[in-house]
């Protein structure tokens, strides 16, 4: 009985102390930040490994995320034949939810869990030690870079879905439905604020970059540097990361809208 | 991968954005109003707009012509100034042209229709069409039903 109890303690001990140990290691990234001045190259190789490989991706699920969307919303509003109104609730969902928390889930599967793999092997390969040994800091040479390439590639692939997805669902609703494309265009803009629901999705997107990079390389750094150990990282990354955005949604639509 | 191909390709990668970002403000919300389009304004005095916005579409026979550019209130005739803004290629409506706001569909969107009169003289810009019907408010016409009844 008195085991279960210290076993129940030991791991929430456990769970604080790595809360703990993650704030502590996001300072010291953000300490490392300056240094990337003068380096852009560092910023430049992490905004390719995590921006321009995860493009593709991204740009094909806003296609068909916008083709559903205007699928769906054509066959709701039709029956009130408010079918005009179709452009106007496809930019909607998109800028408020879908554009940045799709796009966050695709990058934390997609950018997140190479990130925590990448680190976690340089961990397991002693390579960040040996950094250490050459008086190179690993928090300004390998995380502060990525971290803030997470938070540049966010919010444009979030921009980038959502101007993709309003296409798809042109492509649709217009196209192939007989939406009028005066209508689907002249509704977007008189009822989607920029202000209000563009940059407050990109708004949503840069946290969410900022976390799911925090998320990922605090475990690639965290990680037990066994061949194991980095794979339940990776797997813990892409959990915790997902969790995170769907939770921070809630909290940043209570807080925007 | 040489780093030369890697700076293109995140060069491109932040073009992209730039063109996203662009877009999103000109095409699919309402920062501004720079579609670009050239043409004259006209304005047109109506009782009651019902639920016309700036930007709903401008039709002659069915087919757009411009789009409403500004909706105000005149404080001194208690009525609500429509700025519409006409292609340049429609330059030829008749003075008794007709302006009235209709909606598309049981509950679309409002849209003024131009009906053109037979005048030979015609709108030149910032003229003023003074024969205009309002909208049909719906609960207006429901009240005047159950008064006539």
């Amino acid at each position: 009985m008195i085991d279960l109890f210290a076993r129940f303690g030991r791991s929430w001990l456990q769970l604080f102390e790595r809360l703990g140990r993650a704030h502590l290691f996001l300072m010291q990234i953000i300490i490392g930040l300056p240094a990337l001045f003068g380096r852009w190259y560092l910023l430049i190789k992490q905004l390719y490994a995590t921006g321009v490989m995860t493009l593709l991706i991204i740009l094909v699920s806003g296609l068909f995320v916008g083709m559903v969307l205007a699928l769906q919303g054509y066959n709701s509003l039709v029956r009130f034949s408010a079918e005009e109104a179709l452009g106007q609730f496809v930019a909607l969902v998109l800028f408020r939810e879908l554009a940045p928390v799709l796009t966050a889930l695709l990058f934390a599967g997609r950018a997140g869990s190479a990130m925590t793999s990448e680190i976690g092997l340089m961990k397991a390969t002693e390579q960040l030690a040996g950094l250490e040994m050459m008086a190179v800091d690993p928090y300004q040479r390998v995380y502060a870079p990525r971290l803030l390439a997470g938070f540049i590639a966010v919010p444009a692939l979030t921009a980038m879905f959502g101007a993709v997805a309003i296409l798809g669902g042109h492509l649709v609703g217009v196209e192939m439905l007989g939406v009028d494309a005066g209508a689907y265009w002249s509704q977007m803009q008189s009822e989607v604020s920029f202000r209000h629901d563009v940059l407050s999705g990109m708004l949503k997107a840069l946290v969410f970059g900022f976390v799911i990079c925090w998320i990922a390389i605090f475990e690639g750094a965290d990680c037990i540097p066994t061949s194991e150990g980095v794979s339940s990282a990776t797997t813990h990354t892409v959990v915790y990361s997902s969790l995170a955005v769907l939770g921070l949604d809630f909290v940043l639509t209570a807080l925007m809208f | 991968m040489n780093s030369r191909s890697v700076e293109i390709l995140v060069g491109v990668f932040m073009a992209l954005f730039l063109a996203a970002m662009a877009f999103l403000v000109l095409k699919a919300s309402n920062l501004t109003s720079l579609s670009g389009n050239q043409g004259y304004e006209l304005s047109a005095y109506f009782e009651n707009i019902g639920g016309l916005r700036a930007r709903a579409p401008v039709t002659a026979g069915g087919v757009r012509v411009g789009q409403v550019s500004r909706i105000e209130y005149d404080a001194e005739t208690f009525q609500a100034k429509v700025t519409l803004s006409i292609d340049e290629q429609y330059s030829s409506f008749p003075e008794d042209t007709t302006a009235s706001i209709y909606t598309a569909g049981l509950l679309g969107e409002q849209y003024i229709g131009l009906e053109p009169g037979a005048e030979d003289v015609v709108l030149m810009p910032n003229d003023e069409i003074t024969l205009t019907q309002s909208a049909l408010v719906l609960e207006r016409l429901i009240g005047q039903v159950l008064l006539n009844r």
